[in-house]
C-alpha cells in the first residue's frame, strides 16, 4: 500500500504539477506537458482507490 | 460551491437525522479541514472563474477582492453557524421543522431541491462542454435564456443529464466514493490549468500578466459592452456565493458533527483552494484563450482541452458530474415528498435528474452562474435568519423558542411571512430593478430576523 500511495503522490506532483511548471518555464514542450499530465492521472486513478479505501 | 456527503446522509433518514449527535461521535476541528477541502474545488469553479473576467473584473480587485470575501464567509461559518450547530447539534431540517412545523419545511425542501436542479443543470452543460470537444461539438451561449445552443450540443446535454440521473438514482455512493478519489487530483489539475495558461499567455511579469488581463477584458468589453464588476462586487459575491451554507444555515447538518466551535474554520482550506486558486486559474484560461484565438465564450470544456488537453477533458467531466451528483441527490430527497409513499424510492432523483437536465439544454443559465449563485442565497439565506432568531432571542425576547414543536404545529405561519416577504421584496430588486443578486442576500437576511421577532411578538400579545 505504502508503494501504491507513492506512486499517486508522484503522479499528480511530479506527472502533473511539476510538469507544469517546467511548461511554464519553458523546459518542457506543451505536447509532452499534456502527455506526462494524461500518465500521472491514468497513474493516479488506477492507485489511489487501492490505499484510500483502506484509509 | 459545496456538497455534503453527511447532510445527505440526514436528509435521506440517516444517522441522528432526528436527534443530537452523541458525544462518542462528535469530531475534532481538524477533521472539518478535510472534509471541506474538496468540496469548494467543484464543476462550478470552472464556471465562475471565467466570468469574473467576463463581466470586467481587474486582476488586482479580484486578487483582493476574493481574499476579503474569503475570509468573510469563512468568519460567517465560524461566528454564525458554528456557535448554534454546536449547541443545538440538530440537521437545518430538524431545527426548521421545530420552529416552522413539517409542512413548511416541506415546501422549504421543495424551494431548495427546484434552486438544486438549476444548479445541477449548469454543472450538466459545463460536463456536455467537455464531453463535446471530442467531437467537435462546441456549445454558443445564446442572448435569450430560453435559448438553445447547436441541436447536436442539446444531444449532449440530455445523454449526459440522463446518465447522471440514472446514476444518482441507483449508485450514488459509487459516485461520492469516486468523488473523494477524484477531489485532490481536480484541485492540482485546477493549478496547472493556471499554470499553464500563464505559459499560454507568455507571461514573465507581474506586469505583463496584469496587460496581459487588460487586454482580455478590454477584447471581452468590446463585443459585449462595458460593465462594472468592481472591488466590492467582488467581494461581496465571493463572502455570500454559498450563503445558502453559511447565512441560510444549511451546514448546520455537517458543523453539528463538531466537538466545539473551532469546527467553523473548517471550510477555510477548501475555501482559499476552491474559491481562490481554482478560480483564478480559471480565469487565466480565458485570458490564455483570447490572447490565442480571440475567443470570448466561457466554455469550460475548449478552456480546458486548450490548457492541458485530455486531462482537461476528463477534469471537467468528473468535476461537472461529481457535483451534480449529490446536488441532484439532494434534490430528489426534497422532491420525493411529493410522491406517494407507495412510489419508487427514486421516483424523485429521477425528476430532480429530468429538470436538471431540462435546464441544462439551456446555455445561458451556466453563463449566469454569477446571478444564479446570489439569487440561490437570497432566497434560502433568510431562513437562516429565523433559526438565528429562535436560538439567541426567542427567550431572552420572552417569545416561543421552537415554536412548532412546542405547541404542536405543522405550519408556523410567522416563519413563512418573515421568510417570504423580504424574499419577494428581494426578488423584485433584482427582477424588476436589475440589482446584483448577492447585493440581497443580507438586506433579505436581516429583514426575515426582524420580521420573526415583530410577528413572534405580535402573535403573543
Amino acid at each position: 500500500m505504502k508503494i501504491l500511495k507513492l506512486i499517486s503522490v508522484l503522479s499528480i506532483t511530479v506527472l502533473i504539477i511539476i510538469v507544469s511548471i517546467l511548461s511554464f518555464l519553458g523546459m518542457v514542450d506543451t505536447t509532452n506537458m499534456k502527455m506526462y499530465m494524461l500518465i500521472g492521472t491514468i497513474l493516479w486513478f488506477i492507485t489511489t482507490p487501492f490505499w484510500l479505501k483502506e484509509e | 460551491m459545496s456538497e455534503a456527503s453527511v447532510e445527505i446522509q440526514d436528509s435521506s433518514g440517516g444517522e441522528f437525522a432526528r436527534s443530537p449527535i452523541p458525544k462518542s461521535r462528535l469530531k475534532g476541528w481538524k477533521s472539518f479541514l478535510g472534509m471541506y477541502a474538496g468540496e469548494h474545488a467543484a464543476g462550478t469553479e470552472f464556471m465562475i472563474g471565467p466570468l469574473f473576467l467576463a463581466a470586467g473584473a481587474s486582476l488586482k480587485d479580484l486578487i483582493f477582492g476574493l481574499l476579503i470575501g474569503n475570509i468573510l464567509a469563512i468568519l460567517t461559518w465560524r461566528y454564525l453557524v458554528a456557535p448554534i450547530a454546536v449547541s443545538s447539534k440538530l440537521t437545518l431540517y430538524y431545527q426548521l421543522e421545530k420552529i416552522a412545523g413539517k409542512h413548511l419545511v416541506k415546501v422549504y425542501n421543495v424551494v431548495n431541491g427546484v434552486l438544486f436542479c438549476f444548479l445541477a443543470g449548469a454543472m450538466i452543460t459545463v460536463s456536455a462542454s467537455a464531453v463535446g470537444i471530442p467531437f467537435g461539438v462546441n456549445f454558443s451561449v445564446p442572448e435569450n435564456i430560453f435559448g438553445l445552443s447547436s441541436p447536436a450540443f442539446s444531444i449532449i446535454v440530455i445523454i449526459v443529464g440522463l446518465v447522471m440521473a440514472i446514476v444518482a438514482a441507483a449508485g450514488y455512493n459509487t459516485v461520492s466514493k469516486f468523488a473523494n478519489i477524484a477531489a485532490p487530483w481536480m484541485i492540482i489539475v485546477f493549478a496547472a490549468c493556471g499554470l499553464s495558461a500563464l505559459a499560454q499567455m507568455e507571461v514573465n511579469s507581474w506586469d505583463s500578466l496584469i496587460s496581459e488581463w487588460d487586454q482580455g477584458v478590454s477584447v471581452v468589453q468590446a463585443t459585449n459592452g462595458k460593465v462594472d464588476f468592481g472591488f466590492w462586487k467582488i467581494v461581496i459575491f465571493s463572502w455570500l456565493c454559498n450563503a445558502a451554507m453559511h447565512f441560510g444555515m444549511a451546514d448546520l447538518s455537517i458543523i453539528r458533527f463538531a466537538k466545539d466551535t473551532r469546527a467553523g474554520w473548517g471550510p477555510s482550506i477548501g475555501m482559499f483552494l476552491g474559491h481562490y486558486m481554482a478560480w483564478i486559474c480559471a480565469s487565466f484560461m480565458l485570458a490564455a484563450q483570447i490572447k490565442l484565438t480571440g475567443d470570448i465564450s466561457a466554455n469550460p470544456g475548449a478552456l480546458a482541452w486548450s490548457a492541458v488537453g485530455w486531462t482537461g477533458i476528463i477534469c471537467v467531466i468528473i468535476a461537472g458530474w461529481t457535483t451534480a451528483n449529490p446536488t441532484i441527490y439532494r434534490a430528489g430527497l426534497a422532491f420525493q415528498s411529493l410522491f406517494p409513499s407507495s412510489s419508487k424510492a427514486y421516483s424523485g432523483v429521477i425528476l430532480a435528474g429530468v429538470v436538471a437536465t431540462i435546464a441544462g439544454i439551456f446555455p445561458t443559465l451556466s453563463s449566469k452562474l454569477l446571478d444564479f449563485v446570489g439569487l440561490y442565497g437570497t432566497i434560502l439565506g433568510p431562513m437562516g435568519g429565523v433559526i438565528f432568531v429562535n436560538h439567541y432571542l426567542a427567550k431572552k425576547m420572552n417569545f416561543v423558542q421552537d415554536y412548532a414543536d412546542e405547541k404542536g404545529a405543522s405550519f408556523n405561519t410567522a416563519v413563512l411571512l418573515a421568510w417570504v416577504l423580504p424574499v419577494a421584496l428581494g426578488l423584485y430588486f433584482i427582477f424588476g430593478e436589475g440589482v446584483f443578486p448577492a447585493y440581497a442576500v443580507i438586506p433579505c437576511w436581516i429583514a426575515s430576523s426582524i420580521l420573526y421577532v415583530l410577528i413572534m411578538k405580535f402573535q403573543k400579545s
